[in-house]
């Protein structure tokens, strides 16, 4: 053990209910030291909150549900075909994308740590992160989209995908029906991410977009 | 290791509760803690298994006491000692003793291509498979003290090979004396019942990605 663990008692002891302070006295002494440029941590944030996120998934569903050879393509090889949009990088290395069907429901968890594609979904948000989900998703899938409104019928079968690897899974939701005229950017509005992950059905919003 | 990070299948932690129009970050110091951790592995002094074992060490009670963002807090903290990027003095006092030597951070203008690379957890080695699709395996009744990514629950369980996704550097070497011994990586389907009994949904499965050291035949 490193001489830092030891440093949990006494007058140098910083609580961890204090992390804010924790991470700022941490910046400043990288910086310091040169090992980061607080400029690089703006724009990684940046990234994050403005040019990742779902939106990117929703757009890759939508061309799946009215682009049969992109769909193809899709379940065939999920990366080479996500990177057509140019969404590769990050934690999204490896894309495997499973197809909902009336007769099978999946639903991505990482019970290990908190795996989630980025390049499609952005970060992971604080339900999919924290231990309740990661405890029960394996063990009660049922249990869990019951309560979030979403019965799964008996007949139907559910997986569970563990995302214990680099390998990182999108869910491809059923494309509601009512929806047959609609175009890709149409659809692409209400694509939502916990469909994506596999949690929620994609549904019509009460009033229709024009 | 069998630590509080190892959490599927356990009771009582309560309800999964999902935030309406969820920001991305709660807090500015868990936007700086994320952008630490991409910035300060720019220096490629550990990999992303190292960075899961840093974690992972966190004592179980603070683990399942504090959030996300903390726990990165106290995987960066020890591997920027370990790995000798700062003192622990340093970060004890947080004022630095000298400049880091040979080192020159991330800037501004690189961030996009750093986080567009890919890191090569998929291989080229050319490492023949154990096992193909359908066949039938059991996961190994293993309990390293170090890394693994072999979930506590599908320890010594059968499965059937669902799909193999090639060759990966194994998370568990690779985190621990950074030997990617490459082999292949396949997603295991376990049935619900297999897993966690009679209760379960008969129709129900679980599929957890493992590697060949992760298992045998059935």
């Amino acid at each position: 053990m490193s001489d830092y663990d030891h440093h949990h008692d006494g007058e140098h002891d910083r609580p961890l209910s204090g992390p804010a302070l924790r991470v700022k006295a941490l910046e400043s002494l990288l910086i310091e030291k040169g090992l980061v440029d607080p400029k690089a941590l703006d724009e990684l944030i940046d990234t994050y909150e403005t040019k990742i996120g779902p939106r990117n998934g929703a757009r890759v569903v939508a061309r799946a549900w009215t682009d049969p050879a992109y769909k193809q393509r899709l379940l065939a090889d999920a990366t080479a075909a996500i990177a057509e949009f140019g969404f590769i990088g990050r934690q999204g290395e490896d894309m495997v994308v499973l197809e909902n069907t009336p007769e099978i429901r999946n639903m991505v968890v990482c019970t290990l740590c908190s795996c989630y594609p980025w390049p499609v979904l952005g970060l992971p948000p604080v339900w999919y992160k924290a231990a309740p989900y990661r405890a029960r998703a394996v063990i009660d899938p049922r249990g869990v989209l019951n309560e979030l409104g979403n019965e799964v019928p008996e007949d139907v079968e559910v997986r569970v995908w563990d995302s214990t690897a680099e390998l990182r899974y999108l869910v491809l939701p059923e494309r509601p029906a009512g929806t047959e005229d609609w175009s890709e950017a149409q659809l692409a509005e209400i694509v939502t991410r916990d469909a994506m992950i596999g949690v929620a059905n994609v549904t019509l919003p009460a009033r229709s977009p024009k | 290791m069998n630590g509080a990070h190892d959490l599927g299948g356990m009771h009582g932690l309560g309800p999964v509760v999902i935030e309406k129009d969820e920001p991305v970050f709660h807090a500015q110091w868990e936007a700086r803690m994320l952008a630490l951790n991409l910035a300060c592995g720019f220096h490629g002094r550990w990999n992303i298994d190292m960075g899961r074992y840093a974690r992972e060490q966190m004592p179980p009670a603070e683990y399942l006491a504090t959030t996300y963002y903390e726990h990165w807090l106290f995987g960066l903290e020890k591997l920027l000692v370990e790995q000798g990027l700062v003192s622990a003095k340093e970060l004890d006092t947080g004022r630095a003793e000298a400049k880091a030597h040979g080192l020159r951070a991330l800037a501004a203008t690189e961030v996009s291509n750093f986080l567009r690379n890919r890191r090569h957890a998929r291989l080229d080695d050319n490492v023949p498979p154990k096992f193909k699709a359908g066949e039938r395996v059991v996961a190994r009744n293993i309990h390293p003290t170090g890394h693994t990514r072999l979930p506590r629950y599908a320890r010594g369980r059968r499965g059937v090979i669902d799909r193999d996704h090639g060759v990966f550097v194994f998370a568990d070497t690779n985190a621990m004396s950074r030997d990617k011994k490459p082999q292949h990586c396949y997603s295991v389907r376990f049935s619900a019942r297999e897993i966690w009994g009679p209760d379960a949904c008969a129709r129900d499965s679980v599929y957890v990605d493992l590697w060949d050291d992760h298992l045998d035949p059935a």
